[in-house]
């Protein structure tokens, strides 16, 4: 693939469904490599390009190992990238220093899976919601910081009293809310949620995940939603992506992705899922992959997915599959979608 | 058929600094020879305290049963001595916990950790062992067994972990399998590979099988009867057909109107089960669901619901909904 189908690739993958019909977010020919030692490196993110439209929610799945992470974090630019670009309302974010880098951190914003581990157990909720204020110099006085951090609590479901209390008070659901308050504090356009709900128990979840879409709506919010939940993330995408050894391997709108997907692994990954219902169940055939996921250190030849796919054939492992249109907005790396 | 395990009015409880935590309040249920029961709460339920009472596997202090009995087998397993214990734990019931890392030992080769059970509650010599043990690797789909044996728990992946797991569990032909969220650490694809796993060699020797887990999508594909717990309580049993069709308790119908649906067209926002669970160091007077409750009546917070049959299938439900004077209440 040479750099003019990769630019392709990201411009026509946002298709008919980034809302107002432009990219906030391009990822182009983005990789994320590490170092592990002996002279070997792990291919965490490999050449991915995707766009996020404008008030888009842009799911990305994959299972542990497949990179998903280490590609919100390096478009956060808390990684620096290997190659590649990403540009945030045509910016590349890789190259902007000082007073631009420090504006731009204003736009993106963060929330982790952790709700234990993402919250400074030290810090009053008001200090720990206040510091991108306190960082951006957003709030003039301490009245006004005071008054933010209150608006801030309400928008997330919990109460202005709340503030002076610290992590440690809170239930798992609440410091999420927390977190998501600590996001939203200096009015960012992009949020990256890594798993946001999966370290919550069923009955919390949906509370999240109703308060997220929630802001979108009322804030216009662009959403990169990062999950291994399929089900959730089909409920809160417009469009998902789905990742393998680093490399993404399908793209395409929720529903069309769901009912119709192309890619061998998508398919087994979504015939894995155990649906709440006995009679789906029952009368469902599996595809059980065989198997491991391969080593990200020494991925196969050619398609990354042939060691475990129920279809490979010879040319999977001469020739790595390019990702492409195979449909309509529908984007996907095999040789035989 | 004859139960092979009853559990009779359970109650469990810790030592915190705060008080005394009831993670189990009052728990009953039964396991029959060859089904696969669920589990099903959320943490804090006391699902896995229930599960871990049974294996009396749960430190004590800071842990105690207050009261009820665990019959297994026709013996009160709360009466056994340490050592008694022992030999049920392994030979007659055997456990796969969420996270095969600390349960299985890094310093013994998996071999060692597999032939260990088989020499101790079978009676094997080592060469015999060894040869079972192979043939269990197998059996569990752990492809290059002879050299699998003697590696460590380090060198297998977390699904191969589980798998080994698995084969001890099942290495003296246990009647009673209880697998604590054995899939929860794993990924979806390794998840089917391991409940298929599981599936079959429940068939094959008809093995009891309590599965503990959250997630109501795994329990749809394995069992046949679920146990619904919250805030230390059974607040509901049934078939899976019951418990997914016609729900009885409003939690379970909360769970599962909280869950999008893979399988179904997306639209509708989710309905969430507003606030979070009771605090079991000071647990609720009334229903411990009531603070959470849409449908909760003046009753509810004020007198805990019993669990009482509904219909004549054999499913139950701890609500106050199904009093014969609800309607005219509400």
């Amino acid at each position: 693939m040479n750099a003019t189908t990769a630019t392709k690739v990201s411009v026509g993958g946002i298709g008919p469904i980034g809302a107002s019909g432009s990219p906030l977010l391009e990822v182009d020919r983005l990789s994320k490599f590490f170092p592990v030692g002996g002279g070997q490196t792990l291919k965490a993110v490999n050449d991915l390009s995707f766009a996020v439209g404008k008030g888009e929610t842009l799911g990305v799945v994959g299972e542990s190992g497949c990179g998903k992470s280490t590609a919100g974090r390096t478009i956060m630019r808390l990684y620096e990238p290997t190659a590649g670009e990403t540009r945030f309302n045509g910016k590349n974010i890789y190259r902007l220093k000082g007073a631009d880098l420090k504006a731009l951190r204003r736009e993106m914003a963060m929330i982790f899976q952790d709700p234990y581990a993402s919250l400074n157990p030290r810090f009053s909720i008001a200090d720990i919601i206040a510091e991108p204020l306190d960082i951006h110099g957003i709030a003039g006085s301490s009245k006004e910081r005071k008054r933010k951090v209150e608006e801030l609590l309400e928008r997330v479901g919990l109460r202005s009293e709340h503030a002076s209390r610290y992590p440690h008070e809170f239930s798992g659901g609440q410091r999420q809310r927390i977190g998501i308050a600590r996001a939203l504090a200096a009015n960012p356009k992009f949020i990256v949620c890594d798993e946001p709900i999966s370290a919550l128990d069923v009955s919390i979840q949906a509370q999240v995940v109703n308060l997220l879409q929630e802001l979108q709506r009322s804030l216009g919010l662009t959403y990169l939603f990062i999950a291994h939940d399929l089900s959730m993330v089909k409920h809160i995408s417009d469009r998902v992506a789905v990742m393998y050894l680093g490399k993404m391997v399908e793209l395409a709108e929720s529903s069309e992705l769901y009912a119709n997907p192309k890619h061998p692994y998508t398919q087994a990954l979504l015939s894995a899922i155990p649906i709440p219902d006995p009679e789906v169940e029952a009368s469902k055939e599996r595809i059980v992959l065989s198997g491991d996921l391969p080593s990200p250190i020494d991925p196969p030849s050619g398609c990354p997915f042939r060691t475990r796919c129920p279809f490979a054939t010879e040319k999977c492992a001469a020739e790595a599959p390019e990702f492409r249109q195979v449909k309509d907005g529908h984007w996907a790396a095999c040789h035989y979608a | 058929m004859d139960p092979i395990l009853r559990v009779n009015d359970l109650h469990v409880s810790f030592r915190a600094r705060g008080g005394e935590v009831q993670a189990v309040r009052g728990v009953d249920f039964e396991v029959r020879k060859g089904e696969a029961i669920a589990i099903v709460g959320e943490s804090g339920s006391g699902k896995s305290v229930t599960a871990q009472s049974v294996m009396r596997l749960l430190p004590t202090p800071p842990s105690f049963v207050k009261q009820g009995s665990i019959e297994f087998m026709g013996r009160n397993l709360l009466e056994l001595s340490e050592q008694e214990m022992e030999s049920v734990r392994g030979k007659d019931i055997g456990m796969i916990f969420q996270d095969p890392m600390t349960s299985l030992n890094p310093t013994m080769t998996i071999g060692h950790q597999i032939t260990e059970g088989l020499i101790k509650h079978q009676g094997m010599d080592r060469k015999a062992a060894r040869e079972r043990a192979l043939e269990l690797l197998r059996l569990v789909g752990i492809p290059n067994p002879d050299t699998r044996f003697g590696q460590y728990p380090h060198n297998f992946s977390g699904g191969m972990r589980q798998r080994a797991m698995i084969a001890i569990a099942l290495s003296c032909n246990p009647a009673l399998l209880i697998a604590d969220e054995p899939t929860t650490a794993l990924d979806v694809t390794i998840q089917a590979q391991i409940l298929r796993l599981m599936k079959d060699l429940q068939e094959k020797f008809g093995t009891s099988i309590i599965l503990i887990t959250h997630d109501l999508g795994v329990v749809a594909d394995m069992c046949d009867r679920v146990i619904v717990m919250y805030g230390g309580q059974v607040v509901e049993t049934g078939t899976k057909w019951d418990i997914f069709r016609n729900p009885q308790h409003p939690y379970t119908r909360g769970l599962l109107r909280s869950m999008p649906r893979l399988d179904q067209p997306k639209g509708e926002p989710l309905v969430p089960i507003h606030g979070t669970p009771p605090d079991l160091l000071a647990p609720p007077k009334g229903c411990a669901f009531c603070a959470r409750c849409d449908e909760a009546m003046q009753v509810c917070a004020e007198l805990d619901p019993e669990l009482k049959p509904v219909g004549e299938a054999g499913q139950t439900a701890k609500c106050w909904l199904h009093h014969p004077l609800a309607k005219e209440a509400q």
